[in-house]
C-alpha cells in the first residue's frame, strides 16, 4: 500500500512511546548506569568506566555460558524447524480434525513456563515419572540430576515438546496459503513428492519460516524458567545458560556492576543476530514471499 | 519409550512420504506427535487425581483411588486460589493496556510515512527481543521507587515491555489488509477520526484484535521471571505460589500437579474460543 507522508502520525504513536519509554528505556538506563559504576554499599557509587566490561570479557564463566547457550539454541533450531515443517505437512487441512489438532497442538504453548518445567521434572523422575520409570525399567541408566548428558537431553526434549507446535502452526499457515493450482500444475508435470516440497511448498513457506527461526532463536536465547526448574543449571554448571547465569549473578550474588555489563553485552548479541534475521525477513517481504 | 523416540523417527522419515500412503501415514504421524505432546500433560493430570501415598507408593498409569482432595484444597484455601485471581487480574490489565496503546500506533504505522517510522518500528521490536533476565533487577528497583511494588499494575506494565511491540506488529499486519479507500470514504461522509476509528475501522479488524489479544494474554500468562520478581504477597501469581508445595516433609506432589493442571485450563479455554482466528493470525506470520 502506498502511504501518505504525515508527521502528525507521531501523535498516534505517542502513547506507545511513553509506555515503552517507561518500561524499557528507564530500566535499560539503570543497567547502563550500574555497568559503569562500582559500589561499596551504602548507596555510594564510584565511576568505574569500562572496568566491568573488561572483566566480563575476560571471564571464563561468561564464555562458557555463552558456549552452552549457542549449543542449546543451535540444537533446538536444528530439531524444531525440520520437525515443525514435517508435522505441518501432515496436519489435516480442514474439518473437525483440523481444529482438533490445532487446539491440541497449541496446548503446550499456553502452559506457564515453570509449569512446563514442573511437568518435565516430574515426567523424568525415576521414581514417579512415566518417562524416567519406563527408561529405568528398560534398563537405561537415566538420571537428569546427576548425569550431564541426561540433563541436556531432558531440557532439549522439553523445549522440542514446548515449542515445535509454534513452528508447525506457522508453517501450516504458510502451506494453507498455497493455491491449489500449484499442486495441479505439479501433478501434470508428474513432479515427485520431494520436488513438490522443494520447489513449491518450501519457497512459499520461506516468509513464515524466517519468522519461526527468528522467534525460536530469540526465545531460546533468553530461556530461563524451564531449564531452571528442571535442572537448576546443574549438574554442576552443565546447563547454566546465559539467563540462568545472569539471574544468579544479579539477584543471587547481587554483583550489580558485572551483572549490568553482562546484561548489556547479552542484549547486544541478541540484537545483532535478530537484526540480521529481520533484514533478511523484510527483504523477503519485498520480494513478495 | 515411545515419546522420546518420536522426534528422531519424524525427522528421519521426513522427506519420504509417498503420496500413495499419504492418508495413512498422515494419521500415524499426527497421532504419534499428539501422543508425544499429551503424554506429559496426561501424567500431570493422573498425578493430580492421586493421593501422595499412591503417587510415591505404587506406579500406575491411572489413579486407582480417585481423589479430588488436591483440587478441594486449592479451591478452599484463599492463599491458593487468590494466586489465580492475581494472575488473571494482571493478565487482563496487560491485555487491555497493550491493545489500547497499540491500536492507534499500528494505525499510524500502517497508513502513514513519518519521520523515523522504520527505526521506531525496529526499536519497538527490539523490546520483544530483550531478555527478561536483563530487566528483572531494574524493574524491581523502578517499581519499588515509584511505590508500585507488589501491585497488579506493576506486573501488567512490566509485561507491556514485550506485549506492546507484539500487539503493534500483529495489528499493523491486519490493518494493512484494509483498503485505504475505506478511510477516505468515511472522512468524506463526515466522520471524525475518532468516530471513524471506533464505528467503522475497529469492526473491520475485529479478528486482528482477537488474535492480538490472544497473544498478549498468552505471553503474559506464561511469563514468570518478571511477575515473580515484582510481587511478594498481594499480587503473587499462581505460578509462583506453586513453589510453596515444597514443605518440610518433602514436596506435596499431588497438590503441585493439581495446581499445574489448573494453570493449563485458562489457556485451553482461550484457545478453544479463538481457534478459527489463530490460523489467520499465524498466516500473517506475526507472532
Amino acid at each position: 500500500m502506498n502511504k501518505t507522508q504525515n508527521n502528525k502520525a507521531w501523535f498516534l504513536v505517542l502513547p506507545v512511546l511513553l509506555l515503552v519509554a517507561f518500561s524499557a528505556v528507564i530500566p535499560l538506563m539503570t543497567v547502563v548506569n550500574y555497568s559503569v559504576q562500582d559500589t561499596f554499599g551504602n548507596n555510594q557509587f564510584f565511576w568505574a568506566g569500562l572496568e566491568w566490561f573488561e572483566e566480563m570479557l575476560n571471564d571464563e564463566r561468561i564464555w562458557n555460558a555463552l558456549r552452552r547457550q549457542l549449543t542449546f539454541s543451535a540444537i533446538i533450531l536444528a530439531i524444531e524447524i525440520p520437525l515443525g515443517i514435517f508435522v505441518a505437512l501432515n496436519m489435516p487441512k480442514k474439518g473437525f480434525w483440523s481444529s482438533f489438532v490445532l487446539v491440541m497442538m497449541s496446548l503446550p504453548l499456553l502452559i506457564p513456563w515453570n509449569v512446563v518445567g514442573t511437568i518435565w521434572q516430574i515426567f523424568g523422575r525415576v521414581d514417579i515419572g512415566l518417562l524416567g520409570y519406563t527408561l529405568a525399567k528398560l534398563g537405561v541408566d537415566y538420571n537428569y540430576t546427576q548425569n550431564i548428558f541426561d540433563a541436556w537431553v531432558t531440557i532439549i526434549v522439553m523445549d522440542v515438546w514446548h515449542w515445535t507446535s509454534l513452528v508447525a502452526l506457522l508453517a501450516f499457515a504458510g502451506l494453507k496459503s498455497i493455491p491449489d493450482a500449484y499442486y495441479q500444475a505439479a501433478r501434470i508435470d508428474q513432479a515427485s513428492r520431494w520436488k513438490v516440497f522443494r520447489y513449491i511448498e518450501l519457497p512459499k513457506m520461506m516468509g513464515v519460516l524466517m519468522i519461526a527461526i527468528l522467534l525460536r532463536f530469540m526465545d531460546s536465547f533468553m530461556i530461563y524458567t524451564e531449564p531452571f526448574v528442571v535442572t537448576g543449571g546443574g549438574p554442576g554448571n552443565a546447563t547454566t545458560l546465559l539467563s540462568i547465569d545472569l539471574v544468579k549473578m544479579a539477584l543471587g550474588q547481587f554483583d550489580l556492576g558485572p551483572a549490568a555489563a553482562f546484561s548489556l553485552m547479552y542484549f547486544l548479541v541478541i540484537l545483532a543476530i535478530s537484526w540480521v534475521f529481520y533484514t533478511v525477513m523484510t527483504n523477503l517481504d519485498k520480494k513478495g514471499m | 519409550m515411545t515419546d522420546t523416540a518420536i522426534p528422531e523417527k519424524l525427522t528421519a522419515g521426513g522427506a519420504n512420504t509417498r503420496p500413495r500412503f499419504r492418508v495413512n501415514s498422515r494419521a500415524v504421524v499426527m497421532t504419534l506427535y499428539l501422543l508425544f505432546l499429551l503424554l506429559p500433560i496426561y501424567w500431570l493430570l493422573n498425578m493430580s487425581l492421586k493421593t501422595n501415598a499412591e503417587i510415591l507408593g505404587d506406579f500406575s498409569l491411572f489413579p486407582r483411588e480417585l481423589t479430588f482432595q488436591n483440587y478441594v484444597t486449592i479451591f478452599t484455601d484463599a492463599s491458593w486460589y487468590m494466586g489465580y485471581v492475581n494472575s488473571l487480574i494482571y493478565v487482563v490489565m496487560n491485555t487491555v493496556i497493550s491493545l489500547a496503546v497499540a491500536l492507534p500506533a499500528a494505525y499510524a504505522f500502517s497508513r502513514y510515512h513519518f519521520m523515523g517510522d522504520k527505526h521506531l518500528f525496529f526499536w519497538l521490536l527490539t523490546n520483544r527481543m530483550a531478555p527478561p533476565a536483563v530487566f528483572a533487577l531494574p524493574f524491581f528497583q523502578l517499581y519499588s521507587s515509584v511505590g508500585l511494588f507488589d501491585t497488579h499494575i506493576a506486573v501488567a506494565l512490566a509485561h507491556c515491555l514485550f506485549n506492546v511491540p507484539l500487539a503493534v506488529w500483529i495489528l499493523e499486519g491486519f490493518m494493512r489488509g484494509v483498503p485505504k479507500e475505506i478511510d477516505e470514504t468515511a472522512y468524506i461522509d463526515g466522520y471524525s477520526f475518532g468516530g471513524f476509528f471506533i464505528k467503522i475501522f475497529t469492526p473491520l479488524i475485529a479478528s486482528g484484535i482477537g488474535v492480538a489479544a490472544f497473544f498478549c494474554f498468552m505471553f503474559s500468562w506464561v511469563e514468570l521471571l518478571l511477575s515473580r520478581t515484582l510481587t511478594t504477597v498481594d499480587a503473587k501469581p499462581i505460578a509462583a505460589i506453586m513453589t510453596r508445595t515444597q514443605g518440610a516433609s518433602g514436596i506435596d506432589w499431588g497438590l503441585l500437579a493439581a495446581a499445574g493442571i489448573l494453570t493449563i485450563i485458562p489457556g485451553a479455554l482461550v484457545i478453544y474460543f479463538v481457534r478459527n482466528y489463530i490460523a489467520k493470525g499465524f498466516a500473517l506470520g506475526r507472532v
